[in-house]
This record gives structure tokens, C-alpha cells and sequence, in this order.
């Protein structure tokens, strides 16, 4: 399925990596030879480099053994990209509508712009005048012609190449008659994969005005659909989804703040002014296809004082969630009485985290937890506060009461609730059944001999007498103990100079049993088995 | 002569309908929650039921058990008003974590949240109600309607089962060595069935069928 491909204005800054990393580090020199490299290979470099030899694809050590003078660094994606953004909205200042490619590569539509600034030319030249402006280097080119493809290889293209129009140095026009004899001397590797352009190589098929020569259904059979597509592309008439431009929209600001005066005191005005407030930035992000699913809050005081927190949300956040947040915070703000009357003079919601919205869909049968406890456990933990509502994890420690943690509800989706290393060996870990009662901290307890003295535990980690009696006030009166274990120690942060303790399992003669601590000559009810 | 009658029809009555419970077939009963084979026992009808209350006395461990099986069968449970609560013994007990919902402090409010979290969640674990509370009959009624149940570690008005436990032993500990193994719960139970006592085996923390005769009662009719 091919249709005509609309006329491309496509922008090119040859070797953009390695520029971008020449213009964000200050101390390379303008004409340095300098290549960028991945897993040492070099993958772009300067035209200095290059006019000494280098190449992409070669190796790192051949690039400096041809040019000992090379710079290398790792290749930073984000540079590059990071870079490429101040050009592509210069651009879009002059043409509202670009296709990012990669960086150092973009494209639009040149319709537009040939009638609105005289000619295709012109639009060419306010292109590259804006490109040069925002990079400061003369580097840019610019290709039109029939779809993408064609047009990226007029930007590559020599001015003595067939079918070329060479108006400026750096301008490529090729006439939409004219594409196909563009095309045709080109190599074919450059319309194939690598793969499939060998292969064609090999067959003697070397240009893309052979593999266009050869007909379809022969293509078809032989190299399926990439080679059809690889036909397509040697013919000027790409399928419209590969060939047509896509602008990409261009970044925006979705933070929404609100400045009140005069300023408000009390969690629920705030909480009520920031609905419509979130209802705002969540509407602006539907409208993008996004969905929120970290927000930043920031509560500033009308003295200047900025709180900020980042709240995390399993799903995506609502209006009414975001006022939740909002709420939690100011709740949990120092509530200092020198600052007398001062209120919250303005709040700004940000959305730190965003997803697309399609990712957010409930399936047709639901995965998630379901809606109405989910929305149940919310009321309950605007009724309680965020760490009012959760479920209990596990992680690692040594002791019970700091292996498990809450976790508020609404806060981590599933997957999270696992620490890494809580498997880890934990040695004077408690094997065997756990207590079902964990006392944070542990109760104060009394465990003595039969003398009446204290029980304790000597430098062998052995209990110097048999305990008799056992008493944790308020919970157990004093008890009758049947039957222990042998103390087994837990010496953590020994480096830190922390006193080593040791446990014991105690069980009574009415038939409880309690898990016991000892640290520095007291005892310590660690736990009941209920 | 009238009051004579009635009340040899209500005997009548009751001797038909015991008859008939004793003939009936075992029947799947569509308000059963899943309760683990060695806690059968312990309840009426074999199992925990939706909308039915019960108190338990002596052992969140028992409590934790009984809640153990509907969770491991993808009910959403709650533990309401038990900060304390061991997650390593609720893990070894069956219960699926991440499908507990935990409310450690209710600000002496456990029954109204109980209330509210009985719309949505199967089985909730609830500690530190007032028996005093005129609410408990009106949340109860939420309880009915909303299928689901309730264990109340306490005394519960009009329970369905009350279990109590008598007496507890520890094996595996010695005079200065072992380790806690295994624990052997006496448990008596009161219900419609009138009194029984039963034998509950846990082995590392979880329910195990009792020693020759796996999953029934042990002693019967104190």
C-alpha cells in the first residue's frame, strides 16, 4: 500500500553527538578532533576526526592509532538530546510543526512553509538560519523532496548528484519528477537493513535504482516485507505512516500553582482550593494523553518558607487525591508558635512523574485492587492520616519488629512490597514460628533465678542460672517459666560500639511462650507467641 | 392446656428439625468461607461463614490461623485495632499479605471502621471493641448484609461460635536448649452444637491435622 509522499523539509546537523558534547564542555577546543564512543567502538565524530581517518563503526584504539590527538568520551544520549532541544524550538518558532527524528535530525511538513515564505528555498533558509542561530555553528543542512526517506538522502546529498538542486551550499531540493533518477545511484544500503543489504550486495543488486527495477511480487517472495519496504523507499513512495510526518508535540509546563491572600490557615481551605486547582493541571495532562503518577507539592508560607514533598501514587492521581496529599503534608508540617497568624500563601502542584494514559486503562477485566476497596480504604485514610490505611512487608533485620513495616495504602502499586536484601543471611535471626504480637519498642521485663536475682547471661553467651519466674508488666504477672532455650546472640553494629543482645525463648507453665531480649544486663519482651 | 401444646410443638418442632439437619446430605454452602481442613472442626457447619460474627478468646495466633485460608484464596482480609501484629506469624499462618488491609490505630472507633470496612473486604480481624458499645448489634447487621465475617478476639454479643482456649503446650523446648516447634491448643468451642472441646496442632505456625485422627475432634461434649 504506497501513496504519493508529501513534500519533506528535513533539517540535518551532520555528526550532532559530537558537536553537542563539543558545545556543552567548555575546555575542548572548537577544531579538536574529538569522537564519541560505546562499548569502544566510536559512534560519531567531529569532521576534524573524521578528515584524519576516523570513522563510525571502527574501533576505538584504531581511531586514536589513525588521529593521536583524538578526544574520546563515552557517548551521553541525554547530551545530545538535551542539546537538540533549544534548536528544534527555534524551529518550531519559524514552523510550528516538526517531526523529531534523533537528535541532530528532524522534520516537517514543506508545504506549508513554501507558500507561507515564497518557496521551498526560502523556507530552507529560514530553517537553517534558525538552526545556526540556536547552535552557533554552520553545520546544518537541509534536504526537501517526496517523503521522508528521499528527503534525508537530498541532505546527505553531493551538489553534483543527479536530479539535485544546489541553490545554497547546504540547501538540497529535489523536484518530485526528479526523484527517481535522485534515487536510483544511491547505494542500496541506504534504503536496507544491514542484513538485507548485504544480501542484496550480494546478489548484485548494488543501487536502489536495481532494487526498484525488480518487480514487486519477486521481492515479496524472496525478501518479504522488508524488502518490499526497502522497494518502496528506492521508489520515492514510502507508505504513508513511514514516510509522512508526525509533529511531536512540544514539551510543555503542566505545574499549576495558586497564591492566596489572604493566606489560608487550616488544612481543609487548602484542601478545597486545590481541587479545582489539580482538576486543572489533571485536565491539561488528559489533553496530552498523560496521567499523573508522582506529584510534587509545594506549600509555601506567607513567609517565605517552601515545604515540599513528593507523593507517589499507585495508579493515577485524582483531583481528590492530589487534596488528599495536600492535607497529609500541611498535616505533618511543624506547627511553630513563634510564627503566630502565618498561613499558606501559595501552593503549586507539580506532576513529577507522568505516564501515558493508554497505560492506565482498566483491562477489560480488572487487575488492579478492586475499585470499591480501594475507594473505601481512601475515605478511611483521609479519616486517619496516610499511614493510618496500609498492608505490613517484610524486609530484612534481625529483629522482628524491624523486619516489617507498614505501607500506606495508595502510595506504591504492587511489586514494591519486598526490600531488596531482605533474603540476605541475618544471622541471630528468630528460626521457627514468629511471635503474634511484636511489642515496637519492646516491653520491659523481669526475668529471675530461683534465688530471686536477676537472670544473666555471661561472656560464654550462656545463662548463668535457670530462670524461674518471668514478669512483664502490665501484660503477665509474674509466671512460672517450664521450659527456655539456649540464649543465641545478635551482635549487630558491633563497629558502631552497640551493645551485643541476646534472645531467648522463654515458654511458661500455663502454656504461653514469649521471645526475650537481653541488652546490657536488662530483659526485654520481644515478642508473645498469642 | 394451650400453653401444654405450644410447647410440646416447639419441642416437637425442634426434635423434627434436628432430625432433619442430621439427614441432611453433605451440601456445598454457598456462605462458606474457605477455613483450613484442621480449623473445621472448630465451627458450626465446618467452615467460617459470610455475615457471621465469632469470638475468640486467648490466641491472635488462632485468630490469624482462621483468617489464614480466605485470604490464601484471594479475599481481601483486615486487622483492625492490633498494632502489635507479627507480619512473620500472619505470613506463616497463610495469610497473603498484600491483601491485608491494616488498620493499627482506630482512635477507639475499631467497631465503626469495622462497619464501614465490612462492605468491602471478606474477613476481618478486629481486637478491642466495648462489649458495652450499643453499635455491636447494628454492625453486626452491616456484617449480614454485606457477607462478611467477623472475628472479634473478645467477647462478641450473640456470636455465632465462641472459641476459648483452655489450654496451650509448647514442644521442642528444653531446660536450656531446642527451640519452639510445635504448640497444641485445647480449644472449646460453643455454638449451636452445644460445648465441645478440640485439639489444635500448630507446627511452625501453621494449622497441622492432630496426630492419628487428622481433622476431627478430638474430645467431645465437656
Amino acid at each position: 500500500m504506497s501513496v504519493h509522499p508529501e513534500r519533506v523539509l528535513l533539517l540535518w546537523i551532520p555528526d550532532w553527538p559530537a558537536l553537542a558534547h563539543r558545545l556543552v564542555s567548555d575546555e575542548l577546543d572548537a577544531d579538536a578532533p574529538l569522537a564519541l564512543t560505546e562499548q569502544q567502538r566510536v559512534v560519531a565524530c567531529t569532521p576534524e576526526a573524521r578528515g584524519a581517518g576516523v570513522r563510525a563503526g571502527m574501533r576505538e584504539r584504531d581511531a586514536v592509532s589513525l588521529c593521536p590527538e583524538l578526544a574520546a568520551f563515552p557517548h551521553d544520549h541525554a547530551i545530545s538530546q538535551r542539546t537538540f532541544d533549544p534548536v528544534l524550538s527555534a524551529i518550531r518558532q519559524r514552523v510550528p510543526e516538526v517531526e523529531a527524528l534523533r537528535p541532530g535530525l528532524c522534520a516537517m511538513r514543506a508545504r506549508g512553509p513554501a507558500r507561507f515564505y515564497g518557496s521551498e528555498e526560502a523556507a530552507a533558509t529560514v530553517v537553517l538560519d534558525a538552526a545556526d542561530a540556536a547552535t552557533g555553528l554552520t553545520a546544518a543542512r537541509a534536504g526537501v523532496a517526496d517523503g521522508r526517506f528521499a528527503a534525508e538522502q537530498a541532505a546527505r546529498a553531493n551538489r553534483e548528484a543527479p536530479g539535485v538542486d544546489a541553490p545554497h551550499e547546504r540547501i538540497r531540493l529535489v523536484a518530485s519528477e526528479r526523484t527517481r533518477r535522485f534515487l536510483a545511484p544511491l547505494p542500496v544500503s541506504r534504503a536496507a537493513e544491514p542484513a538485507l543489504a548485504e544480501t542484496l550486495f550480494g546478489l548484485g543488486i548494488r543501487t536502489l535504482g536495481a532494487l526498484a527495477a525488480l518487480p514487486e511480487s519477486s521481492v515479496r517472495q524472496r525478501f518479504g516485507p522488508a524488502g518490499v519496504a526497502a522497494r518502496l523507499r528506492a521508489l520515492g513512495t514510502g507508505s504513508a505512516a513511514v514516510e509522512h510526518v508526525r509533529p511531536t508535540a512540544a514539551p510543555r509546563d503542566f505545574a499549576v500553582e495558586a497564591a492566596f491572600e489572604p493566606p489560608l490557615d487550616g488544612a481543609d481551605q487548602l484542601a478545597f482550593a486545590c481541587v479545582p486547582l489539580a482538576e486543572r493541571m489533571l485536565a491539561d495532562l488528559a489533553e496530552a494523553g498523560l496521567v499523573c503518577t508522582g506529584l510534587r507539592v509545594e506549600i509555601s508560607d506567607d513567609i517565605g518558607v517552601r515545604h515540599e514533598r513528593v507523593w507517589d501514587h499507585p495508579h493515577r492521581f485524582t483531583a481528590a487525591d492530589a487534596a488528599n496529599r495536600v492535607r497529609w503534608q500541611l498535616q505533618a508540617l511543624p506547627r511553630a508558635p513563634e510564627r503566630g497568624g502565618a498561613g499558606i500563601g501559595a501552593l503549586r502542584l507539580v506532576p513529577e512523574r507522568t505516564d501515558r494514559a493508554a497505560a492506565h486503562e482498566p483491562g477489560l477485566w480488572n487487575t488492579g485492587p478492586d475499585a470499591r476497596v480501594h475507594h473505601h480504604l481512601s475515605r478511611l485514610q483521609s479519616r486517619f492520616g496516610p499511614d493510618g490505611v496500609g498492608t505490613l512487608a517484610i524486609g530484612g533485620g534481625r529483629l522482628l519488629a524491624s523486619r516489617q513495616h507498614l505501607v500506606p495504602w495508595n502510595t506504591r502499586g504492587p511489586g514494591h512490597s519486598v526490600a531488596a536484601g531482605s533474603h540476605g543471611p541475618w544471622p541471630g535471626s528468630l528460626p521457627g514460628p514468629a511471635p503474634s504480637r511484636i511489642f515496637s519498642p519492646p516491653l520491659n521485663a523481669d526475668l529471675r533465678d530461683a534465688t530471686g536475682g536477676n537472670a544473666t547471661i555471661d561472656h560464654d553467651d550462656l545463662l548463668v542460672a535457670a530462670p524461674a519466674t518471668l514478669e512483664v508488666p502490665p501484660a503477665l504477672g509474674a509466671s512460672r517459666v517450664a521450659a527456655w532455650s539456649r540464649p543465641w546472640p545478635v551482635r549487630e553494629r558491633w563497629w558502631r560500639g552497640s551493645p551485643g543482645r541476646h534472645r531467648l525463648q522463654v515458654a511458661l507453665d500455663e502454656g504461653d511462650a514469649w521471645l526475650l531480649l537481653h541488652a546490657s544486663g536488662r530483659w526485654f519482651a520481644e515478642g508473645r507467641y498469642d | 392446656m394451650f400453653e401444654y401444646c405450644s410447647m410440646a410443638s416447639a419441642s416437637l418442632v425442634r426434635s423434627l428439625k434436628q432430625r432433619i439437619e442430621d439427614m441432611q446430605p453433605v451440601r456445598l454452602d454457598e456462605r462458606a468461607l474457605p477455613t483450613a481442613p484442621a480449623l473445621r472442626p472448630l465451627f458450626p457447619g465446618g467452615a467460617l461463614r459470610k455475615g457471621a460474627s465469632y469470638s475468640i478468646h486467648g490466641s491472635l495466633h488462632l485468630a490469624l490461623a482462621c483468617l489464614a485460608e480466605a485470604s490464601r484464596a484471594g479475599e481481601w482480609c483486615g486487622i483492625v485495632g492490633c498494632p502489635d501484629i507479627g507480619a512473620d506469624a500472619a505470613v506463616q499462618a497463610g495469610v497473603a499479605l498484600d491483601r491485608c488491609i491494616i488498620i493499627p490505630d482506630t482512635g477507639n472507633d475499631a467497631l465503626g471502621v469495622a462497619g464501614t470496612l465490612s462492605e468491602v473486604l471478606a474477613v476481618l480481624l478486629v481486637e478491642g471493641v466495648s462489649l458495652h458499645d450499643t453499635r455491636t448489634e447494628r454492625v453486626a447487621a452491616r456484617l449480614r448484609e454485606n457477607g462478611s465475617a467477623l472475628l472479634h478476639l473478645g467477647d462478641w454479643p450473640r456470636a455465632e461460635s465462641e472459641l476459648r482456649v483452655t489450654g496451650s503446650r509448647w514442644t521442642g523446648l528444653g531446660h536450656g536448649h531446642g527451640l519452639l516447634h510445635a504448640r497444641e491448643l485445647t480449644v472449646t468451642s460453643l455454638d449451636r452444637r452445644g460445648p465441645r472441646t478440640h485439639l489444635v496442632r500448630f507446627e511452625n505456625g501453621t494449622p497441622a491435622a492432630v496426630h492419628g485422627e487428622p481433622g476431627r475432634v478430638a474430645l467431645s461434649a465437656v
